[in-house]
């Protein structure tokens, strides 16, 4: 599963009707990047999107029905909120968490796997949409060629 | 409701000749005719997806002329759009700066460790 897999470059693919994959390889060992998943001293660090953007909120429960909650902050004031639950705890191979962005937006499962490879640690992070429709709906822009720029061209005819 | 719309929005956009259809109505209105010329697809194939387009809100179709020009509304997908087009972008920027921040955590460990 590991063989062949490079350093910096991330992977979307879909292995069911209702799921996303994203792999990765990190230069470091499987325990420091569980950590930085699931720290809350750790994780405002690195999982803030685009620049731009702080995390001023993170609330982690880090147990079997613990709760956790993010929430994003822009220069202009904007705010993003994420939150869910965690539903297995294993480190450093194996987390469970369910994750919403609110309650107009369905939740997802998401399944983070750490394999060791060698001193490197290969990620695979499963999403699990409520329906193929709702994933097809979140990859629709990111994952279609040529459909990202016709959503920018929308944004612009929008703003 | 909320949820309604946008499950209907959703299953509009679960397919990849209207996401394509969408996408050539971004530059302007066009007739069924023309929205099926990219298409190996019969005119009432496209009319169909058509009429998912339309009850999703997400197209108007002209009443007067025969050929009934549609065009996109673009309304219902600009929340979609909004979470969907920065996905991607965000887990790339945030993967990006784990590489860099895991090497931070190694070296504060190696240095921690060296110490004990």
């Amino acid at each position: 599963m590991v063989s062949g897999l490079k350093l910096g470059v991330t992977t979307y693919t879909t292995p069911s009707d209702t799921e996303l994959l994203i792999t990765r390889v990190f230069d470091a060992p499987r325990k420091i990047v569980f950590d930085a998943w699931t720290d809350p001293r750790h994780v405002p660090q690195w999982l803030l999107g685009p620049e731009g953007w702080t995390m001023p909120v993170c609330e982690v429960d880090l147990r079997a029905g613990g709760s956790w909650r993010y929430v994003w902050r822009k220069g202009d004031g904007t705010e993003m909120e994420m939150s869910g639950k965690y539903r297995e705890v294993a480190p450093p191979e194996r987390a469970i968490w369910t994750e919403s962005w609110g309650a107009e937006w369905p939740e997802t499962v998401n399944t983070l796997v750490l394999s060791d490879s060698g001193g490197r640690t290969a990620m695979a992070l499963t999403i699990r949409y409520v329906s193929k429709e709702a994933r097809d709906a979140a990859l629709a822009t990111g994952m279609k060629d040529g459909i990202e720029v016709s959503f920018e061209r929308l944004d612009r005819m929008l703003s | 409701m909320e949820i309604d719309s946008l499950s209907t929005t959703f299953s509009a956009l679960a397919d990849p000749t209207r996401r394509a259809i969408l996408a050539r109505l971004t530059t302007g209105a066009a007739t069924v005719k023309e929205l099926s010329a990219p298409f190996a697809m019969s005119g009432p194939a496209v009319s169909k997806h058509l009429r998912v387009l339309e009850r999703a809100g997400l197209i108007q179709r002209g009443r007067e002329a025969q050929w009934r020009p549609c065009t996109l509304d673009a309304a219902p997908l600009k929340e979609v759009a909004e979470w969907a087009g920065e996905f991607r972008r965000f887990w790339d920027a945030s993967y990006a700066r784990l590489d860099g921040y895991l090497e931070h955590l190694k070296k504060q460990e190696q240095t921690h460790g060296k110490r004990t």
